[in-house]
């Protein structure tokens, strides 16, 4: 931390920093508004895919840019999982070298584009900004500025390709190909490793490919990372699954000397309440990967999915937004969220509840389906929500949802996504019995290396976390790289 | 990208693929199955690894051309590829020498049958085949299910080739003769339940081997879930076998049609378009 922290304050005392603070005094810069983001319109937006964050032009970014003080003791850096400098990346853009930015953002964080996009900014960075915890008015918008910084240099074709050291012909392999896994390869390309990464499903990408929509996070962002890792000699091996496809034991036999898991936690879990396996009842996995993977909303292709008119989603996470906001646009005329505590418990992020409304989704909150109602045909036609009111806080802090004693109500559905969480994908821990992994299926590791019961195994994101964040894999992406290079040296 | 090196039509809706696939073939048990998926707009689909060369790294797949995705791939020429084809996924099936098996196989059914009930036989087990199917042109694999049966009978709904009726009359003629200590069933789901109605009658236990939509294969998406004994399983990692006696057939027959209207459309759309292009 010593060491950070002197990092930090010599780079702040470098001289274009302190003519750029010189160059407005700091209630100038404070008296400004923080900028809107430009968003397509919600009538027109709910009829396509399109991205509903447009991203900031240039001269709003430096406008914003301009907000910050540059403070002596930058409190946002210690909200953010992978520590970026985040007044220098700002200082930068306020500069106008949109450049430079991006390329401290790539200090620490291997996807700037998706964690400026996807990132629960009001919990993490920004909620640590000066501006909030002090002054008490709007943050600076850091993820608007690491998402402009990142899509500047994209678009501007002259994307920094990061220094690789002399290869080592040392091959390790990388289980799994989300935020953890992209970010764990591209770490030990750099530091001269032959990786191979392997992915069970046809793309590569994770959740960034199969749960986030692309109206939030296109493709084809996700894709220009894959494509740069190629180019650092990454090697992607799909329709591959580790522990079935073949054992460790044989990739080992092949050479492979260690390995990551970044096999995520993909499983759907489900309420087990009567009725829930009728038709038009699935999970919020499964709805999302016939849309996002599958493209089954494209009528060219095979893979069909339900579009019913009144569609209810059971959750509040950013699973669940994803969920009801993607029933919109399959052309929902009612899609309603149904969570069973209030507005200010649900954790999805701010952004995309405010988006969601903005599209006419309904929230029914203090709410729990507690049965399912079907035709003859077995399709889902009513489901009965049970009304709830906060208790005493649980053992997570948040106020306990209980029954309100006859509060019953029975609404008429054809299509329900239920997003109520996952578990940990058990593949790779079933593959390997004398992997330790805890009572919830999550595979064990050393805090500090990322290190499992079985030496030359290291795992992390939601392997590891359970349900986490995609900044939080890839800070495990990265430390887990770290040390098994420490690991593979010592050897 | 997997390349067919080997086809043959049984009938005209049913053909043998065999497929370069040397991992798979590798690690694959009886009762396991893939996952296929044709061309970049293709969906996922699951089916039965029939048969393994591990020698050649080729595996054999079995096909009934019922909509888009099995035409799809009941087009592809020797020398062509599979897009993607991801596996062995499911549980194998539990090979042991039990004593007589009664193994049962409707339409397409038997093609997944062949491998447990080859495996049954070289663990020890006397085999009785039951396979069944509407008519004689339906009836696949018999000379290969022959050769790992200690006894074959073969029924027809119409009576056009071995015995006139349905496959638990067959089954029941087994039942009759001698004592038998496990079953197992493979075919559609109506059919399935009707042989477990009819085992469950003589308190043998008995194995389904169930094909229900799915997606991912990976216990990731739940589209393949069914209950079994009261409680949700899904197919693709917990089975594709069950305790036929445990299991919901009439919820399985309902779920299989989730999607039918749909998938109705596709094929007689797809239909359409091969014939204009003259395939
Ligand atoms: C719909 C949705 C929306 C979300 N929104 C946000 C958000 O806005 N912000 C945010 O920060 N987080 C969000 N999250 C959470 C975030 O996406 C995850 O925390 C993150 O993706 C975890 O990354 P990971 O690399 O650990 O695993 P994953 O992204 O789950 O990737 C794991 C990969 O491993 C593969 N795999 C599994 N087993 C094997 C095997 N045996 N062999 C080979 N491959 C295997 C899987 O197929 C998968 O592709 C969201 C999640 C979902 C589902
Ligand atoms: C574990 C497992 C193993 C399987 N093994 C084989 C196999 O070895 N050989 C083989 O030919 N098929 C097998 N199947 C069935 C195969 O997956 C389906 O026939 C295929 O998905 C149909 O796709 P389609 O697009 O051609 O037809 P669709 O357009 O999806 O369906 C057309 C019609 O076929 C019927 N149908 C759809 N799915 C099934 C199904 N799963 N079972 C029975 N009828 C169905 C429906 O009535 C539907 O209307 C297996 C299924 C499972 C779950
Ligand atoms: S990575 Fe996430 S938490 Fe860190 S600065 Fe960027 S948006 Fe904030
Ligand atoms: S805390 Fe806020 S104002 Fe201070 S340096 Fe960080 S972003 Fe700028
Ligand atoms: S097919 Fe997706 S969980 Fe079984």
């Amino acid at each position: 931390m010593e060491n950070r922290d002197s990092y930090l304050k010599s780079e702040r005392a470098q001289e274009w920093r302190e003519k750029l603070r010189k160059s407005k005094n700091n209630k100038e810069r404070t008296l400004q508004e923080r900028v809107k983001m430009p968003e397509a319109d919600p009538q027109l937006r709910i009829q396509s895919y399109v991205e509903v964050n447009s991203g900031l032009s240039a001269e709003q970014a430096q406008k914003e840019a301009s907000r910050c003080i540059d403070c002596p003791n930058p409190t946002c850096i210690t909200g953010c999982p992978v520590e970026i400098n985040i007044p220098k990346f700002i200082k930068r853009i306020e500069e106008g070298e949109f450049l430079e930015a991006a390329k401290v953002l790539k200090e620490t964080s291997s996807l700037p584009a998706v964690c400026g996009r996807v990132c629960p900014q009001e919990k993490q960075c920004e909620a640590n900004c000066f501006y909030t915890q002090k002054l008490k008015k709007e943050p600076v918008a850091i993820g608007y500025l690491e998402r402009f910084a990142a899509d500047y240099e994209r678009e501007s074709g002259k994307i920094s390709v990061p220094e690789i050291q002399e290869k080592n012909g040392i091959k390790v392999a990388c289980i799994g190909s989300g935020p953890a896994g992209l970010t764990f390869a591209g770490e030990m390309a750099k530091k001269g490793y032959d990786v191979t990464v392997f992915e069970a499903l046809h793309e590569i990408g994770g959740v960034l490919k199969y749960g986030i929509p692309e109206f939030r996070l296109p493709n084809e962002i996700v894709d220009v990372e894959i494509e740069g890792l190629k180019k650092m000699g990454v090697k992607f091996e799909t329709n591959f699954i580790v522990g079935k496809t073949a054992p460790i034991e044989d990739l080992k036999e092949e050479g492979f000397k260690a390995f990551f898991a970044g096999s995520g936690a993909g499983l759907p879990r489900f309420m087990n309440i009567p009725g829930e396996n009728y038709i038009g009842i699935l999970s919020s996995n499964e709805y999302l990967t016939r849309i996002n993977l599958m493209h089954a909303a494209d009528k060219n292709t095979d893979t069909p999915v339900v579009s019913g008119k009144n569609v209810v989603v059971v959750g509040g996470g950013n699973t669940a937004m994803d969920s009801v906001r993607t029933a919109k646009r399959l052309g929902a005329d009612r899609a309603i969220i149904v969570y069973r505590r209030s507005m200010e418990e649900m954790p999805a992020r701010v952004e995309e509840i405010e988006h969601a409304k903005e599209e006419g989704v309904e929230f029914m909150t203090l709410s729990n389906p507690i049965e399912y109602f079907a035709n003859e045909k077995g399709q889902v036609n009513k489901v009965k929500i049970q009304k709830m009111e906060l208790g005493e806080p649980d053992a997570s802090g948040r106020r306990r949802p209980v029954p309100v004693e006859g509060a019953e109500e029975i609404i008429d559905v054809d299509t329900v996504v239920v997003a109520v969480g996952v578990s940990p994908n058990p593949i790779v821990p079933d593959s390997l019995p004398e992997l330790e992994v805890t009572s919830w299926g999550t595979i064990k590791v050393e805090e500090d290396t990322l290190q499992s019961s079985i030496p030359e195994m290291y795992a992390g994101g939601d392997i590891v976390r359970g349900g986490a964040t995609v900044i939080l894999a890839m800070g495990d992406g990265r430390k887990a790289a770290q040390s098994m290079d420490v690991y593979l040296k010592n050897k | 990208m997997f390349k067919i090196v080997d086809k043959e039509f049984f009938s005209e809706n049913v053909v043998r693929l065999s497929i370069e696939a040397p991992r798979i073939a590798k690690a694959r048990r009886a009762g396991h199955f893939v996952i296929v998926k044709i061309g970049e707009k293709g969906e996922r689909f699951p089916l039965t690894i029939a048969g393994a060369d591990r020698e050649k790294g080729t595996i054999t797949l079995v096909v009934q051309k019922v909509g888009v995705s099995s035409r799809k791939l009941a087009a592809l020429e020797v020398g062509e590829y599979i897009t993607d084809l991801v596996g062995p996924l499911g549980q194998a099936t539990h090979i042991e020498n039990k004593g007589t098996i009664l193994a049962c196989g409707g339409g397409v059914g038997v093609a997944p049958l062949l491998p447990i009930v080859e495996a049954y036989k070289k663990a020890g087990n006397r085999v009785i085949t039951v396979i069944a199917a509407r008519s004689k042109d339906l009836i696949i694999l018999e000379d290969q299910i022959k050769q790992f049966s200690d006894e074959l009978i073969v029924m027809t709904d119409d009576g056009s080739y071995g015995k006139k009726g349905l496959v638990t009359e067959g089954m029941e003629e087994a039942i009759a003769r001698e004592k038998i200590d496990e079953a197992m069933i493979i075919g559609p789901a109506v059919m399935m339940k009707f042989a477990a109605l009819t085992t469950k009658k003589y308190n043998i236990p008995t194995l389904a081997s169930l094909n229900t939509i799915m997606v991912d294969g990976t216990g990731m998406c739940g589209a393949c879930r069914i209950t079994v004994g009261g409680k949700t399983k899904f197919v693709c990692v917990d089975g594709p076998e069950f305790d036929a006696h445990q299991v919901d057939f009439d919820e399985m027959l309902l779920r299989l049609n989730g999607y039918k209207d749909l998938e109705k459309k596709a094929d007689s759309d797809y239909l359409k378009s091969s014939e204009e292009k003259g395939r």
